[in-house]
């Protein structure tokens, strides 16, 4: 079965892409648009929540990843997790001196 | 040997080859965050100094050049190549705009002594010096990463163009569409981190 | 010994020029050998440092080289044996040479980019090499090129470590053919449950491979990137922060010392059960306890850094995680143990390096929870222990389950057999050479000796002389189990296909296998520790 045949029955559209173009475009305003709201330390964190909503987007849809298969999908949690947990961990240290 | 086409393997092979990019990007953000908790006053003060315009203007451009590397894909899988090689033009395009962005950004601090080694950056205090270096690291890591990603597309440009890469056997553009989207992914997570935090 | 000529399968010439053949091969077979060859001369390269080292350590003071040289050295010798030999070795060479057999497979998902491993492999040595002759020479940092010193030391630094970056690259790609192989090339019948273990063990340390490795990565771009701009990123001064550099380079090495042992725990997996003709004890939980390895060794890299300077919160979180991952590991000794219980043990050369390893191994192991214990490790921090340490379970972990490998499938690489006898007298010199070399560290560092020292009190001087007297034994015994590989490869009694009455499916190819492994894909109905279909004419 060629690859064509393999993702015929699931391959989003140019409809869908643009569709979620869209949505990145006015997440993007959207996070400029917040940042110049004073709120401390929560500016860090609507920006980075947002960032993460735009990523999902693109992982998911862009890079087609909704589509894929669980072992696949697995794979991209593991990555992910393994990276908060170098990123976190360093925390003990930096965030207790 | 018999020719060997596993089509879930090479995307398989993609993905995994994705993660030792995030993981490498993602040494930098754990000194980037490490930083920030330190330094919160003095990353919101030096991010006022970056252009939030070109800034977010660089990123409408990145994401629209994912979506055109999208397209290009479902050009290719509906039996089109003349609209997958346009739509990949597109990409190539738009990347071009980003460089050129970029390179106004740097040559304007550049010029005004905010550099590693800089005169006006030697001045400041430490917070808003670790800002700037780890900036000129991060984008310059992007920017390099955007210039290989325009690299690999060209490559599949041509595949398309003799006739290796067909609507029937088209993974070679999908994982092209893969690395970009992850350069993309990564200046979604840079942009707020180093021009909205102000 | 004899001259009698064995049909050469993959090894065969075919007609066309040594470097098209070998150099461009995309055979696995052969790149694995490639692999081997040349880990093999790294190695000697590497051992004749180490015995420099331990000469120039015979009597306090100069011996006969100086401070700088000493450093050099040192650095040398944790460089090529860490980055060239050991992180490398079994997945690159075995890893190489069996993987596709065991699987069934024609060969590895991706050859080109399995050649170019290779190619990078090669090159980053050769970069890491030329760091000697060049600049200001090699460097003198240690093989962890600390900050600040690695960043204004005027030795080559930059080089040394573009070198390991190359390397690194290597060692990512082939994580990443071996991954995408175990999912997708796995011949009809070859569920999950019926993986040898050596092939469970190398998708383990795959994943550390493609996930730690990059962390490493850009650890060096920032070395060099220091060294070049001056970006300060690590100098407090300029906002940086010293101790951030320790995490970034034990987040890759902590899990390295992973990438190092699991392969080896699965070639003892494959072994214990062939020359115990009994299957595996705990199949599952030795599969668990290797991903559990994997998984558990990320988290545990501050264990390096309890005397850095960081907090005590990270102190007392990391020493408490460390201990976490003993567990796993004392899980497969009692399995291979178990194992070996009411089995129909023949005392072969494979299973008598197996046996070495685990007793090796343990001796290395249990001195790990001394290091991982936080109270403890103060005390003996950065001195012998750690090097007596890091020894046994490296050169007695590792390096005894790469002698092991190589005992095992000889036969099958060159359908020759070596002396047996040799090999096992081999593997008892290195034994005791061991310990001999090994054993006075753990003292050494308990007294107060510090590591990386050029010079030592004399109080110390006949426990490092003891520790040189085992470096000439082991060198004999590396000499000899050398010698008699390297005779019986040309000279050595034609085998057939399985002269060891192993289940798994490189045994039933040809000794050597052809260049196309299976004339027709083998369809699997057993498990790879189940001996009761094995033919006994061979």
């Amino acid at each position: 079965m060629n690859e064509n045949e393999q993702t015929k029955h699931h391959a989003p559209g140019y409809g869908l892409f643009i569709g979620v173009w869209a949505a990145l475009m006015v997440l993007t305003s959207v996070t400029v648009e917040v940042s110049t709201i004073h709120l401390g330390f929560l500016n860090v964190v609507v920006a980075m929540t947002i960032a993460s909503v735009k990523a999902s987007l693109v992982v998911f849809f862009f890079m087609h990843l909704k589509y894929e298969n669980r072992t696949l999908k697995t794979m991209v949690l593991v990555a992910f997790v393994i990276l908060a947990i170098f990123i976190g961990f360093t925390f003990f240290d930096t965030a207790n001196r | 040997m018999t020719e060997h086409r596993d089509y879930q393997g090479a995307k398989m092979g993609m993905w995994i080859f994705l993660f030792t990019e995030i993981l490498l990007f993602g040494g930098l953000f754990v000194l980037y965050s490490v930083t920030l908790g330190r330094y919160p006053t003095e990353f919101h003060e030096a991010s006022k100094l970056l252009d939030v315009t070109m800034g977010t203007t660089n990123t409408v451009v990145l994401i629209t050049s994912s979506l055109f590397a999208a397209l290009s894909v479902v050009g290719l899988q509906r039996g089109s190549r003349k609209a997958a090689k346009v739509f990949i033009l597109l990409t190539l395009v738009l990347a071009c705009c980003f460089l050129v962005i970029k390179y106004f950004e740097w040559s304007h601090k550049i010029h005004a002594g905010i550099y590693p080694g800089g005169e006006a950056l030697t001045q400041w205090e430490p917070g808003k010096q670790a800002f700037f270096g780890l900036y000129y690291i991060m984008t310059g890591l992007h920017g390099l990463h955007v210039i290989i990603g325009m690299g690999v597309f060209l490559w599949v440009w041509t595949r398309i163009a003799v006739g290796t890469c067909t609507p029937e056997h088209f993974v070679a553009l999908e994982n092209a569409g893969l690395y970009w989207h992850l350069v993309d992914l990564i200046w979604i997570y840079l942009f707020p981190l180093y021009y909205l935090i102000t | 010994m004899t001259t009698e000529a064995v049909n050469p399968g993959f090894m065969a010439s075919g007609g066309k020029s040594w470097v098209r053949e070998w150099l461009f091969t995309l055979d696995h077979k052969r790149i694995g050998m490639l692999y081997l060859w040349c880990i093999t001369a790294f190695f000697v390269v590497g051992v004749l440092l180490g015995l420099v080292i331990r000469l120039e350590l015979f009597w306090p003071g100069k011996d006969f080289i100086g401070q700088q040289a000493y450093n050099a050295i040192f650095t040398l010798h944790g460089v090529i044996m860490i980055f060239i030999v050991v992180i490398p070795s079994i997945p690159a060479a075995f890893g190489n040479l069996f993987l596709p057999l065991q699987l069934g497979a024609e060969d590895v998902a991706f050859p080109r980019l399995n050649t170019f491993s290779f190619w990078l492999y090669v090159l980053g040595g050769a970069t890491a090499l030329v760091s000697l002759f060049t600049g200001g020479g090699a460097p003198d940092t240690g093989w962890t090129f600390y900050v600040p010193f690695s960043a204004v030391t005027t030795t080559n630094v930059s080089v040394a470590v573009a070198g390991v970056f190359i390397l690194g690259f290597s060692s990512i790609l082939t994580g990443l053919n071996f991954i995408v192989t175990i999912h997708r090339l796995r011949a009809p019948g070859l569920s999950w449950t019926r993986l040898t273990l050596f092939a469970w063990a190398l998708y383990a340390t795959a994943w550390i491979q493609v996930l730690a490795t990059p962390i490493l990565s850009i650890t060096v771009v920032l070395i060099i990137v220091e060294r070049l701009l001056g970006l300060g990123i690590f100098d407090p001064a300029r906002g940086g922060d010293p101790i951030l550099y320790q995490h970034l380079f034990w987040i890759y090495s902590h899990p390295a010392v992973y990438i190092m042992i699991l392969p080896a725990m699965g070639v003892i997996s494959d072994i214990i059960p062939v020359f115990c003709r009994k299957s595996i004890f705990g199949y599952k939980t030795i599969v668990g306890s290797s991903l559990a390895i994997a998984f558990a060794g990320s988290l545990v890299w501050a264990h390096h850094m309890f005397v850095s300077g960081m907090s005590d919160t990270a102190v007392m979180v990391f020493s408490f995680l460390t201990f976490i991952v003993a567990v796993p590991s004392a899980v497969k000794v009692f399995n291979w143990l178990s194992t070996m219980y009411k089995g129909s043990i023949r005392l072969e050369p494979p299973l008598i390096y197996a046996l070495g390893f685990i007793f090796l191994f343990a001796m290395g192991g249990i001195t790990g929870l001394v290091l991982g214990s936080a109270g403890t490790d103060m005390h003996v921090h950065d001195t012998y222990f750690v090097v007596g340490h890091f020894h046994y379970v490296i050169f007695g972990g590792t390096g005894f389950g790469m002698f092991a490998a190589i005992h095992y499938w000889f036969p099958k690489m060159y359908g020759r057999m070596y002396n047996r006898k040799q090999a096992i007298i081999a593997a008892l010199i290195l034994v005791v050479g061991l310990n001999g070399l090994y054993f006075p560290m753990y003292l050494l560092g308990l007294e107060g000796m510090p590591r990386r020292y050029y010079d030592y009190l004399p109080q110390f001087t006949s426990l490092h002389q003891l520790s040189t007297y085992g470096s000439w034994i082991t060198f004999a015994g590396l000499g000899l189990m050398l010698w008699n590989l390297i005779r019986s490869r040309y000279r050595g009694e034609p085998v057939g296909r399985n002269p060891w009455k192993a289940a798994t499916l490189e045994w039933t190819l040809p000794s050597p296998p052809p260049t196309h492994n299976f004339d027709t894909e083998p369809v699997v109905t057993h498990g790879p520790y189940d001996f009761s279909q094995v033919r006994d004419d061979d």
